[in-house]
């Protein structure tokens, strides 16, 4: 079943750990396998990545812990290796890390964030959840609570998150199968989504031959990478959405986020629900109206988009 | 912006893991009408205090306030009797009921008034897709705009949408009459087998055997008679769409079936 939440304000930063927790926790009933959340907080010169060593069910051997702290001291080492200077070292649990860097311009000014994603996922076991300015992609097994809890994002602060609660289908329950999904290699990029995309072979082939690589077998990395595809040949996220709704099969409403844009696609089933609030100081968008009743507490006036739409906010 | 307070959530949206729940006994009775608070209420819990205040109290106009959205409220109700909710409902809201005539002022979310056998629902606002899915009679008018697939499976009873309508909407549709006021999203009444859709603004595109009717006068009587009940004014010029029956196989009875019949 799967719920997916959004949530934008567009008067300053707020509390969207908090928020995103008590809208994700209300939807736990439409999946309780994993949570995720993506957030933005204020955006600094530094880049922020989190990344995870293990997974939440690796088997514990006994070598894990010395696995865990040689393959950290590699991923340190090749970020040095990199140029990169490293700044602050969260382990925020015994596998799920958050590094802030800085790192040298690569031709156009931006840091070569496929380079670091690529040079890291060579050490076993490592996963890049995110890279980017603003964006924080967090996720792990368990209800919002659990999770919010265990990465201590209550105080987290920004102006713009997206979340999911998953009821595992098409993929194992572990953190790789859990969304929201990085757009690797773009920076700030990350989508949830509900539903299931059935030709998901044709474009992993087909993405892959263009140099992208996917993190899990889960159907809706699809969407994150393909979007990344179309916004590298220059298409705006707006657009890229549109097109994924003739070139994407299958029944899906998915929720893309860039570090200035919120945006939502239904396909042309309408066959996933989404229910959406709007004012002039926030947008909150869930598939059910009791995640977004968790943070507006009072009567509102809500409707559900139709098929085939796709709207996109600015913050 | 009012925020739930600082407590943690532990509203459990499915209802399932209250087996225990009793009704609160929160509501006040005034010159035979009950009013109560559902507002730190539990799914179980609000369905228990209408059902002790309809069955066991005998009373037959109950107003909630602050239904909050919350699923499967007000399901089941049968019998003759006002329900006002102050609010919206989320998903299957007003399920199975038969009898009651019911007021919503907020919206109502996916699948409301699912099987539907007698009574009216108003909805002053929106409703979701699903909504009056096999319903069997009565009458049910959403003020706003409805989601996709309204009406599947509808056997009997009105729909009245004041707004647009979504995709599929009157699929499979095998009786009853459906007025939408707006526009209609694409396969508009794909598959129907009987049943009449009324249309006031454009259709993106007719479904497979959904084919124009012809105009009668019993269906200018039927649109001006309901307008006049939900007081909706003058109706606007609607287009008629029924079953092309092409598809039609109610009479290929099967040949043991047949033999039966004969």
């Amino acid at each position: 079943m799967c719920g997916i939440a959004g949530l934008i304000y567009r008067d300053g930063t707020h509390e969207i750990g908090r928020d995103l927790t008590r809208m994700l926790q209300s939807m736990k009933h439409r999946g309780p396998d994993s949570t995720g959340y993506a957030l933005y907080g204020p955006r600094g010169h530094r880049i922020l990545m989190r990344y995870t060593l293990a997974d939440a069910n690796t088997p514990r051997d006994f070598e894990f812990a010395d696995r865990l702290r040689r393959h950290q001291a590699q991923v340190l080492d090749r970020l040095r290796g990199l140029g990169a200077t490293v700044h602050d070292v969260e382990a925020e649990t015994e596998y799920a890390y958050r590094i802030e860097l800085e790192l040298p311009a690569a031709n156009g000014g931006e840091p070569d964030l496929k380079a670091i994603a690529d040079r890291l996922e060579d050490i076993p076991d490592c996963e890049v959840l995110s890279l980017g300015h603003s964006l924080e992609i967090v996720k792990d097994l368990g209800d919002a609570e659990t999770v919010s809890d265990q990465y201590e994002l209550k105080g987290f602060t920004g102006t713009h998150a997206i979340g999911h609660v998953r009821m595992a289908t098409e993929s194992d329950v572990d953190i790789s199968g859990a969304h929201p999904y990085w757009a690797y290699p773009f920076s700030d990029v990350a989508v949830v989504h509900n539903g299931q995309l059935t030709n998901y072979f044709q474009w992993k082939r087909r993405l892959e031959r263009s140099g992208h690589r996917f993190q899990s077998e889960c159907d809706s990395e699809i969407i994150a990478v393909y979007l990344a595809e179309k916004m590298s040949d220059g298409a705006s996220l707006e657009d890229a959405m549109r097109d994924s709704l003739e070139e994407l099969d299958g029944v899906f409403t998915y929720i893309a986020v860039t570090d200035d844009a919120l945006g939502v696609a239904k396909d042309e089933m309408a066959a996933k629900p989404l229910v959406l609030y709007e004012s002039d100081d926030v947008v909150a968008l869930a598939s059910e109206e009791i995640a977004i009743r968790a943070v507006l507490d009072r009567e509102i006036e809500t409707y559900d988009p139709y098929e085939s739409e796709v709207l996109v906010w600015q913050r | 912006m009012a925020a739930v307070g600082e407590q943690r959530i532990t509203y459990d949206a499915r209802g399932l893991a209250e087996p225990n729940a009793e009704a609160p006994r929160v509501a006040t009775v005034e010159d035979g009408r009950a009013t109560f608070d559902a507002h730190d209420l539990t799914t179980r819990q609000i369905n228990l205090e209408l059902r002790r205040l309809l069955y066991e109290e005998g009373i037959t106009d109950v107003t909630v306030l602050n239904p909050g959205a919350k699923h499967s409220l007000g399901v089941g109700i049968l019998t003759r009797c006002r329900l006002r909710f102050e609010g919206s409902l989320g998903y299957f809201g007003l399920g199975l009921i038969d009898g009651p005539e019911i007021v919503v002022t907020g919206r109502v979310g996916w699948s409301a008034c699912e099987n539907m056998m007698s009574g009216v629902v108003q909805v002053e606002s929106n409703a979701g897709s699903l909504t009056g899915a096999a319903m069997r009679g009565g009458d049910l008018v959403v003020k706003g705009r409805v989601g996709a697939r309204t009406g599947i499976d509808q056997k009997g009873g009105t729909i009245i949408v004041g707004e647009d309508a979504g995709s599929m909407t009157g699929f499979m549709m095998q009786r009853g009459r459906m007025i939408i006021l707006g526009n209609a999203g694409p396969g508009l009444g794909d598959s129907m087998y009987d049943g009449t859709i009324y249309v006031g603004g454009t259709v993106k595109s007719l479904g497979i055997d959904c084919v124009p009717g012809e105009w009668t006068d019993a269906d200018t009587e039927l649109i001006e008679r309901k307008f006049s009940i939900y007081g909706l004014g003058d109706p606007p010029e609607l287009q008629k769409f029924v079953c092309g029956k092409k598809l039609y196989n109610y009479d290929n009875l099967e040949p043991a079936e047949r033999k039966l019949v004969l």
